[in-house]
């Protein structure tokens, strides 16, 4: 049981970060579906810096410049779907796509090329990276928890005053759901969809890292992230777009997702199922669940229309 | 030069876009206090006028003077900083935000990092009672009226103090009582000193609230009048550039057997739970014009669209000359006799990056005429669209290839038109066919509906507005709330009478 809860709480964190990003950019009106590519370049950057510092810093400056390097590479990352999306006014969906498959295979290549460096060049190069993670991991009476869980509590915190009690969240709202009664109010609907992208950037990079850092010590980039964020998309849109419900969603895929992790180790070994069920448990509990609630969704109405300011 | 007698004067401009003129060196001077309307046929410019105004286009040349003193607006904002404030045609407020935060939205009062909406809310309430504009602060914009979200756009300017007024067709999409109270606030406005820019097409309002108006006609300033000095059909002549008949040409009707019976139709909502028309039964003959009156999200649009096979029907019976066709396909009922001048002629009338040619035989295009073995027979669609367009007066830039989009409103609406009633069809199925036309243009309209009539067909139309259901239909149903409340024979009740009944304060039961 503890083992459930503990991985519960490890996945609960990162698919909120990660759909509390996704909320901000569509709440600015940008539809992002490169999460996972986001995340995966995130935990990329964070990786590297544990990689290339690990054990020469001092351990909480590490943690530091760790998760600063991944949120802002998250941030770059997004910046390339804001330009597609909001100065080309490209296809959201499209962008998106294009970026998910960018970046595992950037990560790929870079991981590829940093051990064939390290190695001296003779070209037998893996992509897995192996860092020291004990920094990130505290232990508090029967359970291990790791630093994102507090820092997630936070941002959901930041995340829900920032968009309902500021006047910044009030014109990010309005981007989203009518960019023409924004801009006629003298809001540079511009300004604030890159504002949503890069929020959502800084996010998701910090999401990926969270999501690879506290359970290995080893990280094999060709999988990305395994889908956790096309996982954090659902957790969003089945959080309707609102920080607390986000939270309690994540949960929710979480302990789906955590199944899989204990299915070997407690009582659901006896049932005989294989593994590969409760891996796919959470995606096709998403699939029920967004047929299901699809129909009175939220969804911020302007997401995923390229604004123009001519156009009337 | 400091205390001119203008607030705004709009000098000599000139807005050319790429191949045409939009404004051809148009004066417009704004007296402070003043109603002052902006007549004009569609596309004559109106409305890139007050985008100049308003800072969204800029003139490429001529001049704006506030209070004798020249200026630049660039953008919205600079507007704003010049106190013009600006009702848009669509309103432009943020549908799942209250009404206060729609109102505070840009200049949002803060205390330190938050919103602090305490004063915003005193403020907008005593402007509300000032101006007698009712309105529920923390009310979703989504849960109220048409009318009390124009109330929020007009709380909107005054809460930025602004001065100069534009309204932008504010009465279309009005109930006459809701219009009433509008001229009721516009003046309210012009006597506290706001001054005021009306843009429309509607004489009747023109005459009632306006001390001057300026019309325009292809771009051109026609002149500027004065209201008392002037008469209904003096400024539509100077309009249109010729004389119009406001009174609809028609014989008493002639009514023959039944087209369209339809028994206890109910048609569920897309939008809410309910139903969005109720148990509606009545009949349509050859040779008569029935309206459907009410106003705009009583289940007309449902009604309509279940008749003519956009949408299904959950229970009762459709029958369309003796066929039940409540099941039938749209393009069965297209070939048994029935037209349909849809309500959104470019999401249901016209596919807009067609050309004009390829729009006129949409529902035709397989007949032998049009095609042989799968190929479309383009010789024999040019031929046709040219005797569609010289039959019907369809003006376009380049004729049958022309894309449907680049025409004028009013001329997709006559090729819409020309399509349906050149089928020769039993019945016509009208949704607001002169919605956001001119007179010219409506008078046109209208003459084809009463010429159907009279060739013994029947007319079935869907009108808002209130002087089209009086003249031009033989009998008029009121459409309340998905349910048809009432009948009436227009030669014998007033448009107030029917008012009430669209308001749903009145109601004969059958």
């Amino acid at each position: 049981m503890f083992l459930l809860l503990k991985y519960t709480l490890l996945y609960a964190v990162v698919l909120m970060l990660v759909a509390l990003g996704g909320m901000f950019s569509e709440r600015s009106g940008v539809i992002n579906i490169a999460l996972e590519g986001i995340m995966a370049i995130g935990g990329l950057a964070g990786i590297i810096v544990l990689v290339l510092f690990g054990g020469k810093m001092p351990a909480a400056a590490l943690v530091l410049v760790s998760i600063l390097a991944s949120a802002i590479a998250g941030v770059l990352y997004s910046l390339l779907l804001g330009f597609s999306a909001i100065t080309l006014k490209a296809d959201q969906t499209i962008g998106g796509t294009a970026l998910n498959m960018l970046a595992t295979a950037a990560a790929v290549v870079i991981v590829k090329a940093y051990n064939n460096a390290a190695a001296g060049g003779n070209g037998s190069a893996s992509s897995k990276l192996s860092y020291s993670n004990t920094e990130f991991i505290f232990n508090a009476g029967p359970l291990t928890y790791n630093i994102f869980l507090i820092i997630g509590v936070i941002l959901l915190i930041v995340a829900y005053v920032f968009l309902y009690k500021t006047k910044y969240g009030l014109r990010l709202r309005s981007c989203g759901e009518h960019p023409q009664a924004a801009d006629s109010v003298g809001i540079n609907v511009y300004k604030w969809r890159y504002a949503g992208v890069m929020i959502s950037g800084f996010l998701g990079g910090l999401g990926g890292f969270a999501y690879i850092v506290p359970s290995v010590s080893t990280w094999n980039f060709e999988v990305g992230v395994t889908g956790f964020g096309f996982l954090a998309l659902a957790v969003m849109i089945f959080g309707q777009w609102k920080p607390f419900r986000i939270a309690g969603a994540a949960v929710f895929f979480a302990i789906f997702k955590s199944l899989a992790n204990i299915a070997d180790a407690t009582f659901l070994s006896n049932l005989h199922l294989s593994k590969n069920i409760y891996d796919m448990m959470p995606f096709i509990a998403s699939m029920i669940i967004l047929a299901f609630t699809s129909k009175n969704s939220q969804a911020p109405k302007a997401e995923g229309i390229p604004y123009d300011k001519g156009a009337r | 030069m400091g205390n001119s007698e203008y607030i705004i004067e709009m000098l000599n401009i000139t807005k050319e876009f790429p191949g045409i003129k939009a404004n051809d060196n148009v004066t417009l001077q704004l007296k402070k206090g003043e109603i002052h309307a902006l007549l004009g046929e569609n596309g004559a410019g109106k409305s890139t006028l007050m985008s100049i105004l308003f800072g969204l286009y800029q003139p490429t040349s001529g001049m704006i003077k506030k209070n004798g003193k020249e200026v630049k607006i660039n953008n919205p904002n600079d507007a704003n900083a010049l106190n013009i404030g600006m009702v848009h045609q669509h309103f432009k407020l943020v549908e799942c935000f209250s009404v206060l935060d729609n109102i505070i939205l840009g200049i949002e009062p803060t205390k330190g990092l938050f919103l602090s909406k305490k004063g915003a809310r005193e403020k907008v309430t005593a402007l509300s009672d000032k101006y007698g504009l009712k309105v529920n602060p923390d009310a979703l914009v989504s849960d109220i009226t048409v009318g009390m979200q124009q109330r929020t756009e007009i709380l909107k300017m005054l809460y930025r103090d602004n001065e100069i007024l534009i309204f932008d067709e504010p009465t279309a999409v009005l109930t006459p009582q809701e219009i009433d109270e509008l001229m009721k606030i516009m003046k309210n406005l012009a006597n506290e000193g706001k001054s005021i820019l009306f843009i429309t097409h509607k004489l009747n309002e023109i005459m009632a609230i306006s001390d001057r108006c300026t019309i325009l006609r292809k771009g051109k300033c026609i002149g500027t009048v004065n209201i008392k000095d002037t008469t209904k059909e003096e400024l539509s002549r100077m309009m249109v550039g010729r004389n119009v008949s406001f009174k609809v040409d028609k014989k008493p009707a002639n009514v023959k057997e039944t087209v369209l019976k339809v028994e206890n139709m109910t048609v569920p909502s897309k939008v809410h739970k309910n139903n969005a028309v109720k148990n509606v039964s009545f009949e349509v003959h050859r040779g008569e014009i029935v309206c459907i009156a009410g106003i705009d999200g009583n289940g007309q649009t449902e009604l309509v669209h279940a008749l003519t096979g956009l949408e299904k029907i959950s229970s009762g019976t459709v029958w369309f000359d003796g066929a039940d066709i409540s099941k039938a396909s749209i393009r069965e009922r297209s070939k048994s006799g029935m037209s349909h001048i849809p309500e959104d002629r470019h999401k249901h009338g016209l596919v807009l990056d067609y050309t004009l040619e390829q729009n006129m035989v949409l529902q035709r295009y397989w007949e032998s005429d049009f095609q042989k073995a799968g190929f479309i027979k383009q010789g024999a669609v040019r031929e046709y669209a040219e005797r569609l367009i010289e039959q019907y007066d369809v003006r376009s830039g380049q004729g049958p290839v022309t894309i449907a989009r680049s025409m004028s409103g009013g001329n997709q609406q006559k090729a819409i038109i020309a399509r349906e009633i050149d089928k020769n069809p039993d019945l016509l199925v009208a949704v607001q066919p002169t919605r956001g036309l001119d007179v010219g243009a409506i008078e046109y309209i209208h003459k084809q509906l009463v010429a159907q009539r009279d060739k013994g067909k029947a007319v079935l139309l869907v009108s808002l507005e209130l002087d089209e259901v009086m003249d031009v239909s033989d009998r008029i149903l009121v459409m309340y709330e998905g349910e048809l409340v009432g009948e009436l024979d227009p030669e014998k009740t007033t448009v107030e009478e029917l008012g009430l009944y669209m308001a749903g304060a009145k109601r004969t039961t059958a």
